[in-house]
């Protein structure tokens, strides 16, 4: 059994931990060659040639190619999808955008988010915003998977790949790149930092998120935002942590002003220690909080930033 | 322009999904069903842009039980024009899955020649995220995904997307799939008189197999379970207390 998983590059960096995490995820389905595309890949290529379970490394460059524009990073996969019984990547925004596109190419079923292999047909995955694990087995005779990252451990590195080069994309015309609007921090990554701190609406003002920042940096934290955070505008979207946003499993998340909506809690609920900050002792979010604090967070956020 | 928009009947966003005991789904007899949440982001700038002079009529399609006539009902309401209703289920535990969907919605937009579909990023029962993408697919369109901004302009759209790292902006060429993310706007409540007029509204019924589209599923549920609870946690009365418990634990 073969497995093609398209790594996670943007703009010629490979996202060394989504790309682990996937390769985590397919060892038990075949051998694992590892796809980098994009404008420049060839540096992401060699990186991913460490990745331990990494069989082989494929690098497409191409203008074409250039921010995963979806039409022409699908064709690209289905022209090489025929050695291959999975096609599969991490579950981000890219891959989203992408694979079903292949699947539908292929005439397959996607399999989205998968949170655990149980054989090569068959997958363990979260519906109703992960209030229910449906196990499902594919009649496909390919597979097409994405793979929650927040499930699956991180392969090592130490791992030396051969890198091959495979033939360019052809030109969709159909969709061309604008612009990005990426944020610079320094701050980890929100899906593979070990603590997140996430604010809410409580938080009241996009001033007052300086008060999640600050505590976040004394953590060496990533922030993270509820819905409510977001649509008001005190967050930008790529902090959301939910069904709809992104999903996170950090050995520390702590929620301030957040109720625990079920969307919310999708996104968070398999963190190892779960703190809540909220005013409300009614709050749903202390319901699964190892550790619940009623309080006002004006007061305590700044209190538990000095004490820390 | 022609804009069609895929509406999906889903339990309402507010029921907490219970799983039946013989682990064979979730109990959807007798709970709220709604359209989908992201849906009615669709449908509302489906008409909003009808609203601005860019297109001229809006065609909600619905794929499922019987029961989604509701659900297009709902979208007439808001202000679609008219509704085609593809029943392709008996059963409401049976889900239609996005491959099939999308290939009815390809024989519909065939039929119905629409510039624009404008659908749901994901549908918040399956949690597929899938159709949209899929459906441009078979169209040899262009796709936009997750899309916070459309700007319709010609035979060209703008549409800025919601992303991991951040957003992204792209230019697609029209006719394209565009999938609808939170923040594209806040979609409207359908008034009293604007209901009832939703009831005189066409709303033609099809079939799947009118389409000649297969839709036995090509995932077999195995099984369906609850997810592992969380043991219950302690409150802590002060940020001492809550310091102390952490340190205690090597968490910071
Ligand atoms: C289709 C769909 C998708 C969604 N996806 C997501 C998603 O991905 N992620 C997500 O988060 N949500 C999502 N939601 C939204 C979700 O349903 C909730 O509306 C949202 O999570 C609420 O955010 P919140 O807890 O910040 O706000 P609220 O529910 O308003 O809670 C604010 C909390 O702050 C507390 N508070 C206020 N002031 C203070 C203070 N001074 N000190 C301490 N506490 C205070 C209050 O007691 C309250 O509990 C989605 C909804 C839909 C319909
Ligand atoms: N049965 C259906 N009927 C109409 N539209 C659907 C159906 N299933 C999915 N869709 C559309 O596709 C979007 C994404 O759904 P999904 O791929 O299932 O997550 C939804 O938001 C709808 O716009």
């Amino acid at each position: 059994m073969a497995v093609l998983l398209l790594a996670e590059v943007n703009n010629g960096v490979l996202s060394m931990d989504a790309t682990a995490k996937a390769v985590t995820a397919s060892k038990a389905l075949g051998d694992v060659t590892v796809l980098c595309a994009g404008a420049s890949a060839a540096d992401a290529a060699k990186e991913a040639a460490t990745i331990d379970g990494a069989a082989k490394v494929l690098v497409a460059e191409d203008p074409a190619l250039g921010h995963r524009l979806a039409e022409s990073t699908a064709d690209l996969i289905v022209s090489l999808a025929g050695d291959y019984d999975h096609i599969v990547a991490p579950a981000t925004t890219d891959a989203k955008n992408v694979l079903p596109r292949v699947a539908a190419l292929l005439d397959v079923m996607m399999l989205t988010d998968v949170s655990g292999v149980v054989d090569a047909d068959t997958f363990e995955r979260p519906i109703y915003a992960g209030n229910a694990i449906q196990t499902v087995k594919s009649g496909d005779a390919k597979k097409v998977v994405s793979f929650r990252t927040a499930s699956f451990d991180a392969a090592g590195t130490g791992g030396s790949a051969a890198v091959e080069t495979v033939g360019g994309a052809s030109v969709s015309g159909l969709s061309e790149w604008v612009e990005d609007k990426v944020a610079e921090s320094d701050r980890p990554e929100l899906t593979s930092a070990g603590i997140v701190v996430s604010g809410g609406r409580g938080v009241g003002s996009e001033d007052n998120f300086a008060l999640i920042e600050k505590l976040a940096d004394k953590l060496g934290a990533a922030v993270g935002a509820s819905r409510a955070a977001v649509d008001s505008g005190f967050a930008p979207n790529d902090w959301q942590v939910g069904q709809t946003g992104k999903v996170v499993a950090p050995d520390l998340y702590i929620a301030v002003g957040i109720s625990g909506a079920i969307q919310h809690l999708a996104g968070m609920k398999d963190s190892k220690i779960i703190v809540a900050i909220n005013k409300d002792e009614e709050a749903p979010i202390f319901q699964v909080a190892d550790y619940g604090l009623v309080a006002d967070l004006f007061e305590a956020v700044p209190e538990l930033t000095d004490k820390l | 322009m022609k804009v069609l928009v895929p509406v999906k009947r889903v339990i309402d966003y507010n029921v907490k999904v219970r799983v039946k005991a013989d682990g064979s789904g979730v109990d959807l007899a007798n709970v709220k069903m709604s359209m989908n949440p992201f849906d009615e982001i669709a449908v509302e700038e489906a008409i909003r842009l009808k609203e601005a002079g860019k297109a001229e009529e809006v065609v909600a399609v619905s794929i499922g039980v019987k029961q989604a006539q509701e659900t297009l009902r709902t979208a007439l309401a808001m202000g679609a024009d008219r509704a085609i209703l593809v029943v392709a289920a008996d059963d409401v535990h049976q889900d239609i899955e996005p491959l099939a969907v999308a290939k009815i919605l390809a024989k519909v937009v065939e039929e119905e020649q629409p510039g624009l579909v404008l659908c749901g990023k994901q549908a918040i029962d399956n949690d597929m995220n899938a159709t949209g993408q899929m459906l441009s697919a078979i169209l040899g369109w262009s796709q936009a995904t997750f899309a916070s901004e459309v700007g319709i302009d010609g035979d060209s759209a703008v549409v800025t997307r919601e992303v991991d790292g951040g957003l992204q902006t792209i230019k697609v060429k029209m006719p394209t799939v565009v999938s609808v993310d939170l923040r594209l706007n806040e979609p409207r409540y359908a008034s009293l008189p604007n209901i009832m007029k939703a009831k005189k509204k066409p709303l033609d019924e099809k079939t799947a197999a009118d389409y000649g589209v297969d839709v036995t599923p090509r995932l077999t549920v195995v099984k369906t379970s609850a997810p592992a609870e969380r043991a219950a946690g302690e409150m802590v009365g002060s940020v001492d207390e809550l310091v102390a418990k952490l340190k205690e634990k090597g968490a910071v």
